[in-house]
């Protein structure tokens, strides 16, 4: 009778195995497809889901296929933490991608340190992000990074008198607002005036109004697309007719639509440019083209390297492991990505150029390439 | 002096908006005295159905090709598309009120009030499903350029077209309530249903009425804002239909004048508030306003306690 039941035991553990092995290594992926921020999180779905398509078309990762568990935030504070939660207990995924907005990282971050899962944010900049703890990565570069390359951009162009316009809702908008500051008053730059306003918001008149009062030579708007078209097409109508500038917050779909010509003349800082001819990136915005028929912004390539640095680090890890996952992410060198190459340093952070991009005649150009 | 012109100025262009709204809000609790807290989102479907018009109106009144200059019939085509999607409004404002609140017009106002939250919740929901929910670009349906000759001050000619037709409709509406059959049974409901109905007053007409006619302002609000911020998305309605509340409380709720002496006082407010104080009170001095308001003069500014409502 034992030995049967020794038998049986035995027999289901086996067939246990063999349902794990043939089970596909699942990933979660939280990103704003809904809401203010939409176009970010699309975006970064779309390219991922082409990345992951690669990936199991080149036979998956560890022999199994690799699956993404997508959810939405809704753009919404507080929706974040709980997806993340799910995604975690009830999914059991072993690594996590998301979010853009760094608001939205910093809150479900926080979760995957706590569980010990690793966690991939393709594009989330504000320096804090990764600070939650040694779970937490980016691929991309920070706002440290990404202010100083605009204040310099800025005074080189000979603009002394900036004027700042700020997102309060959002931890990137204020955090990419204090390194221009800081970057742009030790320099000789002088900044004459500061306004904020809301994510959400749609009358700007009254901020903006003041802004002109101080005649600045440029006005920076770290916000994100939404905001800043309508922003930028109050202002024109106020005849406030200066340069803005701002970050990679500004490239979403409805960024052009909305605001029309009013941005034409205007610079921001990005993480890559459709212009660049290398093949690596010419290659991949045909096949994001042949996919999606629009050319891929810079929030998809993003998600695809990220995807891409994910499946590469679990290979590495040889296992799902989260503890060993975790070492082989921040062990991540010299990834050749359609961002550019992409290391990960000490504190979980990739270190990478930034590109100016301008926008005219109803698109973005490719104005400079800055090294970090 | 003249930024502060301009300051007010703007608060009047975006005090307006609220008060259209605010004038659903009011006249509908004036006949039914209950807070349709999905006015909101008729709001929204009113820009969303002049997103999806626009083109179609354009095919019957082609607008002139240079969008900078004024032309009639770019004026006409706005105008009918205005008018169209007051229509569409009307009729979504009728079929809420019939599906929806009139099988519950027995039951206790608290069960309706809850019912109108969810009514909301679906059509923010059933919006971003139909819709999309990322933001869509409002058409220009009129010139989009300042007035000239007026020195330092920018008064853009989609701005005074807000104030304008707002007051138009306010006189329109009070000419409808005080002079007409329909108004004059309008206020006898608001006065007394029960003895409304023994004069011969069909309740139900009057009251798909008067949701008929909130909801076409509710439109109109959302089709001049669109103009004046041509992003629109599905939740567009929420943080507006909320503030016309407390515009509607302000002025005196059920006092059609009193709605928008609200909705301009607290656009005006607002505005000030974030060019001379912070913009992060921007939407904190809506609720202190409704809080001080509640407290101090619980009737609003124009409502008396034995008042005549509409």
């Amino acid at each position: 009778m034992k030995r049967i039941s020794f038998l049986v035991v035995t027999a289901l553990f086996a067939l246990g195995v063999a349902a794990i092995a043939q089970d596909e290594i699942k990933v979660g992926l939280y990103a704003s497809l809904t809401g203010g921020q939409a176009s970010y999180g699309i975006s970064q779905n779309n390219a991922i889901q082409l990345g992951l398509e690669e990936i199991n078309q080149a036979g998956g990762v560890l022999g199994k296929p690799l699956k993404i568990i997508v959810e939405d935030d809704r753009s919404t504070p507080g929706e974040s933490a709980t997806i993340v939660r799910k995604l975690i207990a009830n999914d059991k995924v072993c690594a996590i991608l998301g979010e853009f907005a760094s608001s939205r990282s910093l809150e479900g971050g926080p979760i995957c340190q706590e569980n010990k899962i690793p966690m991939i944010s393709p594009g989330s900049t504000n320096p804090k992000v990764t600070e939650i703890g040694d779970y937490i990565f980016r691929t991309c570069f920070m706002d440290s990074f990404q202010g100083t390359v605009m204040g310099r951009f800025a005074l080189a162009k000979g603009y002394k008198k900036a004027a700042i316009l700020t997102d309060e809702k959002q931890a990137y908008s204020k955090g990419l607002a204090h390194y221009f500051r800081e970057y742009f008053t030790k320099n000789g730059g002088e900044i004459v005036k500061e306004q904020s306003y809301s994510s959400g918001d749609k009358d700007f008149r009254a901020q903006l109004t003041s802004l002109k009062a101080a005649k600045p030579d440029m006005v920076f708007v770290p916000g994100y697309y939404n905001e800043v078209a309508l922003i930028s097409r109050q202002a024109r109508q106020f005849g406030l007719k200066v340069p803005f500038m701002g970050g990679d917050g500004w490239e979403g779909d409805s960024l052009l639509k909305v605001a029309g010509n009013s941005l034409d003349g205007c610079y921001f800082s990005s993480h890559f440019s459709a212009d660049n001819q290398s093949p690596v990136v010419q290659g991949f915005i045909a096949k994001y083209k042949a996919k999606f028929g629009i050319v891929p912004d810079c929030q998809a390539a993003l998600g695809y390297d990220t995807v891409k640095i994910l499946a590469d680090a679990i290979n590495r890890a040889g296992s799902t492991n989260p503890a060993a996952l975790r070492d082989a992410i921040a062990a991540t060198k010299d990834f050749q990505g359609v961002t550019g190459k992409i290391s990960l340093d000490a504190n979980r952070n990739a270190s990478k150029p930034a590109v100016v991009q301008t926008v005219g005649e109803g698109r973005y150009k490719f104005v400079e390439n800055v090294e970090p | 002096m003249t930024e502060f012109l301009q300051q007010l100025i703007n608060g009047l262009s975006l005090g307006s908006i609220y008060a259209l709204i605010a004038l659903g809000y009011t006249m509908v609790y004036g006949v039914l005295k209950f807070i349709n807290f999905a006015h909101g989102d008729v709001y929204m479907v009113g820009a969303f159905a002049g997103y999806y018009l626009a083109p179609w109106v354009w095919k019957v009144i082609p607008a002139g090709q240079d969008t900078t200059r004024f032309s009639w019939s770019s004026s006409a085509g706005a105008f009918a598309v205005l008018l169209l999607s007051m229509a569409v409004c009307a009729v979504l404002g009728i079929l809420i009120e019939k599906l929806v609140y009139r099988p519950l017009r027995k039951r206790p106002r608290l069960t309706v009030l809850i019912t109108a939250i969810g009514v909301s919740i679906f059509l923010e929901n059933f919006g971003q499903y139909l819709f999309g929910a990322d933001p869509k670009s409002f058409p220009e349906i009129l010139p989009d350029r300042a007035i000239e000759g007026l020195g330092d001050l920018t008064v853009m000619v989609n701005q005074s077209v807000v104030l304008v037709v707002t007051l138009i409709l306010l006189v329109a509406l009070h000419f409808i309530v005080m002079r007409t059959k329909m108004g004059t049974a309008m206020r006898a409901l608001a006065y007394n249903p029960a003895a409304a109905s023994l004069m011969g007053i069909n309740n139900d007409v009057i009251i798909s009425f008067t949701f008929g006619l909130g909801s076409a302002l509710a439109a109109a609000a959302g089709i001049l804002n669109a103009i004046n911020y041509p992003s629109i998305d599905p939740l567009m309605g929420i943080l507006p239909g909320i503030k016309a509340f407390v515009a509607a409380v302000l002025g005196g709720i059920g006092n059609l004048q009193g709605a928008v002496l609200g909705g301009i006082l607290l656009g005006v407010l607002e505005t000030l508030v974030v060019g001379y104080v912070s913009p992060m009170y921007r939407d904190a001095i809506a609720f202190a306003v409704l809080i001080a308001i509640l407290l101090f003069k619980p009737n609003g500014l124009l409502g008396r306690v034995e008042s005549e409502k509409v």
